[in-house]
């Protein structure tokens, strides 16, 4: 069975409450002045039917906390502070060149309760597991401190009607000062989730951001054989490199810390930049690694669930169906002229 | 003999006519002293319905529904009041007439009179809500 990479990437920043006003816009804003967020990058990897899933949540100082809420495809068996080099080495990978969803299968979209599935401490990180329909994932996220930005309600439902699962990561400043953590230093985390097709949110980075932010980010897959997503090429979404991935990056992931279930070749390296405006982000990265070269438009958010394109594929872990309604305006004038006679 | 066309744009007018009427809401007349009640539910941080025409002289009590996981603000007023708001420190609202709050989940209410025609604004001015589209008109007609 092939074995797809998974990318998950991309986090969706919302401010957590504290001494101080919240100002629930792009960003991350800290009770004692402004806390950015560093571009993020995510590694998706499968392998033996298991997604290895790993970002890195970075700071650039401030203080009191802050968070993320991160849509995921499944329910992780495993959340561990992730290596300490993989997505550095990806990045040095694909920087000298520089200079396609699977269909998820809705699950209890109409959660109207949370269930707190997995909790844990990585670093000045706090980890939590969710599973729950939209509101009631809101409505958690703001029980525990999180400010949501106005676009939280629709983004959430957005995402909850696909899959009920959700990740969310409270980074005490603080405590990362107590640590010792320098501005910039990111936490990588490492999530095993069973997973049967990539599939990579990317709409969620919009959360927050007025129309024309521009959001940037990085996205790598290691699949077993070059996959087929959609959408293709678009303004904001960039292939930057498609090739087997070389022996020596695969020894040197395989090295760091929690990646020795990597195999040792015979993979393929995708990285896909976005550098979008925030209000063109509405689209989300389906990938096919079955060799159909057939991506999902359900799953990359380009169709409505139930329409001709209705993924066939086997669902592991019951993946939400995307029920994206597609709302097709129409409004036309007539303009009509009296014909001579 | 009547140009095809003309019947289709004068069908597009009636039927544009008719769609204008079912989306205004159309309320009490003038003078009337019992208040009339519209619902209004606030779904991803927008209001509906958003629009709405009322008579000079009514008075209209809104109840709000709040649906999404996020406190919202239900603010009747023209563009200066709807300025102060925008940059008020003010935590919550409910003591003037046409302004209140509605936490995340509940049901608030407030009643407003409309006593001059023109158009009146509503928004809402939580962080960032009001930039977002978070707004709504009222047409008050003689």
């Amino acid at each position: 069975m092939l074995r797809a990479l998974h990318q998950i990437g991309l986090v969706l920043l919302v401010v957590v409450a504290g001494a101080a006003p919240a100002l629930a816009c792009a960003g991350l804003i800290g009770p004692n002045g402004a806390v950015n967020l560093l571009k993020t990058t995510t590694l998706a990897a499968h392998h033996n039917g298991v997604e290895h899933y790993v970002t890195a949540f970075s700071f650039l100082g401030g203080g009191g906390q802050f968070g993320s809420i991160v849509p995921l495809p499944g329910i992780p068996t495993k959340v561990e502070r992730g290596g300490d080099w993989t997505l550095q080495r990806l990045i040095r990978e694909t920087q000298l060149e520089l200079e396609e969803l699977g269909a998820l299968r809705s699950r209890a979209a109409a959660n109207d309760s949370v269930r707190v599935i997995l909790e844990t401490r990585i670093d000045a990180l706090d980890i939590t597991i969710l599973e729950g329909g939209g509101t009631a994932v809101g409505r958690w996220a703001r029980e525990h401190g999180f400010v949501l930005p106005p676009d939280a309600p629709e983004i959430l439902d957005f995402y909850a009607s696909r899959s009920p699962i959700f990740m969310a990561a409270r980074f005490d400043a603080d405590a990362a000062r107590r640590r010792e953590q320098q501005i910039g230093d990111g936490t990588p985390i490492h999530l095993t989730i069973p997973i049967k097709n990539p599939w990579v949110p990317l709409r969620i980075l919009a959360l927050g951001k007025k129309s024309s932010d521009v959001v940037r980010a990085d996205v790598y897959l290691l699949t077993d054989i070059r996959p087929a997503f959609l959408p293709r090429a678009l303004g904001g979404l960039i292939l930057r490199h498609s090739a087997p991935a070389s022996p020596q990056l695969m020894r040197d992931l395989r090295a760091d810390k929690g990646m020795s279930w990597m195999p040792a070749g015979g993979m393929w390296l995708t990285h896909l930049a976005i550098n979008s405006a925030a209000g063109d982000l509405t689209y989300d990265l389906a990938v096919d690694v079955s060799g159909r070269g057939r991506p999902s438009r359900v799953a990359a958010g380009l169709e409505p669930v139930g329409g001709p394109f209705m993924p066939a594929l086997p669902i592991l872990l019951g993946f939400p169906l995307i029920t994206v309604g597609v709302v097709l305006g129409a409004g036309s004038a007539l303009l009509a002229r009296r014909r001579p006679d | 003999m009547v140009d095809p066309a003309l019947k289709v744009v004068a069908r597009f007018a009636a039927t544009l006519a008719a769609a204008a009427i079912l989306l205004g809401v159309v309320l009490a007349a003038a003078g009337s002293a019992t208040p009339q009640t519209v619902t209004v539910t606030i779904r991803h941080s927008k209001f509906g319905p958003a629009h709405y025409t009322v008579r000079r002289g009514a008075t209209v009590r809104f109840v709000i529904t709040n649906t999404d996981p996020i406190d919202h603000e239900f603010i009747l007023g023209d563009e200066a009041v709807q300025r102060r708001h925008e940059t008020g420190t003010e935590p919550a609202h409910g003591l003037v007439p046409g302004e209140v709050s509605v936490p995340a989940g509940a049901v608030g209410e407030t009643s407003y009179r409309f006593s001059r025609a023109g158009v009146v604004l509503i928004g809402c001015h939580a962080p960032g809500h009001y930039p977002y589209g978070m707004r709504g008109k009222v047409l008050v007609v003689y």
